[in-house]
């Protein structure tokens, strides 16, 4: 690992072979003629930027206009009831910003004011409960980072490799730091004797929008780590995440982190809505299908170089880029193979992987041209080990649509464009 | 009310902290935090209800781990919130509704999305059909072939249906459309009446399809072991690229087909008859005099219309036709839109006046309109989305 590191001599000849070769080097290596970005002086040595305010809101520079969501148009009927996708290929670190989180909306995102925010509690427990968005806040407050990836992330993906880009494969994911009461907490406040025995409890979470989404959570998971959130990355919820109020379910399928939740319910069953029969359910190659399929099993994906983030550089070091995840708790390793799966080396955590948030990883390498097939494999606490779409179809056939957490594959062709490929 | 007197006491002594700030600003020395600030290691014993809460508050009153806040939750607003309906039947209210009942009510609020005979129109959910599709290549998921409660049908309808409209259905209708989705899918005949009586006789044909997540057994056994890292394959070949379906959304190829719409715009109304240059340009007069409050307020009414129909950058017709350039317009005349027969054939133009009336009541002004929609009651409301409308000349 160290060598590789270390520029060599052989390194440094070959990124000039690759440069003269027509790519796109950085030129690092030997310049001809001096820079006039640094012998002449530019305009922004001589003149004013911006003044404080100019923008009291701040946007992303006019330079990263593409660092956007993006939606896959013919996914879905209406805008109002789709999804988009995160533009993973363009972000590094692990934290999303809230404005280019993936959205999914069953009627749109409504806009929900704090005063006219209510959140009920109400079924089996003691004292059903009416608190106000101030209410919320005095409560005692948590605070944890965790992923919230869409049941259906990689799901256009079963039956073949079909979109082209990390966004669009994997980018019904986001990762945000929370900042709410627990549900455990409310819940508490309501009293959960009248409930009796929780062991077989349910309740039933339900938004506040024309969608009126609702799910059933086991009370185990709602005494567990449930989180009524209002502040996402120290800010309030963006109206596309269920301003002022949403449901954190770490670990599970985003369908249950409900947004602009009004109502909860303690409940003696699963209510078998809509959203966990019709939808969110996955049919096996024999027809059945599995219902309650909640936690998303570890899942990576190599996020640069990919076929939105190609390698422009020409030969020499190369960092290979990626997320990991899993709904089990932390991620403790990542592999990463460049030809397809045949060897694998132990990619670098960014930080130790932290329980149901996004892990990220670096394979510090270096490119000579060559084809690859980069792929990425993360491990759990659980010793449970990413599978291959093989793997996953054996068991499952193509038609589950929703939890493909498959070790994907992108071909780097001596170009340095990527490719989304399927490989034997 | 110390506590205001404390807030305001505090002024002064703020205006000489920002000043102490600045200072350290400019000589970047800020004084540390202490070392080790007090923590909060327990959650703080909960606050019994004092005289500072209100009367609301209280009553809910405080006992082990709780905090007092909130307030009781009323039987009508838990009765208007709680609606949810269980596979058993818990949560379904009395009532009844026929088959017969149904399919009008379906024509009118539902056949635009899903269709006459519940089969789905593009890309909207097909609710009829697919028996026996399950296990094949690309399974048809519908009530019938598909759902395993009827409760979900009735919970969903009441709920989040009609698309654009929700809530908005009585119990009756809500049993009459679910007896005629049931009778679509043959479930039923035509003469059935479906009541809170004779649900739970109602079995869905793939109620028995469904397990509980196995993953546990079925796949972490297989999946938890020491990867692979050396010699895993003898070859590696690629079997299927992207590239190949080309489905993915290129920007480039979606700003050229915007540059080509844009020429066509602006090519076309050269073409058209002076009148209805004349008519552009008296709309865009209106549309500098639009009141924006008004527009503001039809933004928010046209929230009923988004299902449908789209407006302003980039609006293309989807069920609906797009509406850009609508007053003025000819009725029934948006390119490329498959209209009623009542409509293509009206002639005449959309002023505020003809629109109004068609917000108003839709089927009365164009009998046989596909438009679903039953109107807008408010002269305010109409008002507002024809002002909305105008602003996208």
């Amino acid at each position: 690992m160290s060598d590789m590191l270390k520029p060599s001599r052989r390194a440094f000849l070959r990124g000039s072979a690759a440069a003269a070769a027509g790519l796109t080097a950085a030129g690092a290596a030997r310049a001809n003629v001096p820079d006039p970005l640094i012998t002449e002086v530019q305009d922004w040595a001589m003149s004013f930027g911006d003044g404080v305010d100019a923008s009291p809101y701040g946007l992303p520079i006019q330079y990263e206009s593409d660092v956007v969501r993006r939606n896959v148009e013919w996914l879905t009927a209406d805008t109002t009831s789709s999804i988009n996708f995160t533009p993973i290929h363009a972000l590094d670190g692990t934290i999303t910003p809230q404005g280019c989180a993936f959205e999914r909306h069953h009627s749109g995102a409504i806009e929900l004011r704090k005063e006219d925010y209510r959140l009920m509690i109400n079924g089996l427990v003691d004292t059903p409960l009416v608190f106000s968005y101030a209410d919320l806040e005095r409560f005692p407050r948590e605070n944890h980072v965790y992923f919230c990836e869409c049941a259906a992330n990689t799901g256009m993906e079963w039956a073949g490799a079909q979109l082209n880009g990390a966004q669009f494969t994997h980018g019904m994911i986001h990762n945000m730091e929370y900042t709410g009461v627990s549900l455990r907490t409310l819940l508490t406040e309501a009293g959960l004797e009248a409930a009796g025995d929780l062991s077989d409890k349910w309740v039933y979470v339900e938004g506040a929008d024309a969608s009126s989404n609702g799910r059933s959570i086991p009370m185990d998971k709602a005494l567990d780590d449930v989180l009524v959130a209002f502040k996402a990355n120290g800010e309030a919820l963006r109206k596309e995440h269920g301003y002022p109020v949403r449901l954190v379910v770490p670990g599970w399928e985003g369908n249950m982190w409900v947004k602009w939740i009004r109502r909860i319910e303690v409940t003696a069953n699963a209510v078998e809505s809509r959203e966990e029969t019709s939808k969110y359910t996955d049919t096996l190659e024999d027809g059945t299908s599995r219902k309650w399929t909640w936690v998303m099993d570890a899942k990576s994906v190599i996020t640069s170089p990919s076929p939105q983030a190609p390698i422009t550089h020409g030969s020499g070091p190369l960092v290979i880029t990626g997320l990991a995840w899993s709904g089990h708790g932390a991620i403790t390793r990542v592999d990463v193979s460049k030809d397809g799966g045949k060897t694998w080396e132990t990619a670098r955590l960014a930080k130790p992987g932290e329980k149901m948030a996004l892990t990220r990883f670096y394979l510090d390498t270096e490119w000579n041209g060559e084809d690859m097939l980069i792929q990425s494999r993360a491990m759990d606490e659980t010793g449970y080990v990413q599978p291959t779409k093989h793997q996953l179809r054996e068991v499952r056939g193509e038609n589950s649509i929703y939890h493909n957490n498959c070790i994907q594959t992108w071909h780097i062709m001596p170009n340095g464009e990527a490719e989304n490929v399927e490989v034997s | 009310m110390s506590k205001s007197l404390n807030l305001f006491g505090g002024a002064a002594f703020g205006t000489v902290a920002v000043l102490t700030m600045a200072v350290n600003f400019a000589d970047r020395n800020i004084a540390g935090f202490p070392e080790n600030p007090p923590v909060m290691t327990a959650i703080a014993a909960p606050v019994v209800s004092s005289g500072l809460i209100g009367a609301a508050n209280a009553s809910t009153g405080a006992g082990e781990g709780k905090f007092g806040l909130g307030r009781v939750a009323l039987p009508e607003e838990i009765a208007a919130w709680d609606v949810d309906v269980s596979p058993d039947g818990t949560g379904l209210p009395v009532g009844s509704g026929s088959v017969e009942d149904g399919e009008m009510l379906f024509s009118e609020g539902c056949a635009v999305c899903h269709g006459e005979f519940a089969e789905g129109v593009g890309n909207w959910p097909k609710l009829a059909g697919g028996e026996g599709t399950l296990a094949n290549d690309d399974p048809v998921k519908t009530v019938g072939s598909y759902w395993p409660h009827l409760s979900t049908a009735w919970d969903y309808v009441n709920r989040s249906m009609p698309y654009g409209n929700a809530q908005t259905l009585s119990d009756d209708d809500v049993y009459a459309i679910v007896a005629y989705i049931l009778y679509s899918n043959f479930l039923v005949e035509d003469d059935f009446v479906l009541s809170n009586e004779n649900f739970l006789e109602v079995e869905l044909p793939n109620a028995d399809g469904f397990i509980i997540d196995d993953r546990a057994e079925t796949e972490y056994t297989i999946w938890r072991t020491e990867p692979c890292m050396e010699n895993c394959k003898d070859s590696v070949e690629i079997t299927m690229r992207a590239t190949v379906l080309d489905v993915t959304p290129q920007e480039e190829a979606a700003a050229a087909q915007a540059a080509v719409a844009q020429t066509a715009a602006v090519t076309e109304p050269v073409a058209e008859a002076p009148a209805a240059e004349a008519a552009a340009v008296v709309a865009a007069a209106e549309a500098d005099a639009l009141d924006p409050m008004l527009v503001a307020a039809g933004e928010k009414v046209f929230g009923k219309c988004k299902a449908c129909h789209q407006v302003g950058d980039g609006a293309k017709s989807r069920t609906g036709p797009h509406l850009n350039g609508i007053i003025g317009a000819d009725i029934g005349a948006v390119d490329g839109f498959k209209y009623s027969k009542v409509l293509a054939e009206m002639g005449g133009t959309w002023t505020h006046e003809t629109l109004a009336a068609f917000l108003a009541d839709p089927r009365g002004f164009a009998k046989g309109t596909k438009m679903s929609f039953a109107g807008l009651k408010s002269e305010d409301d109409i008002a507002a989305v024809t002002a909305y409308l105008a602003s996208f000349q």
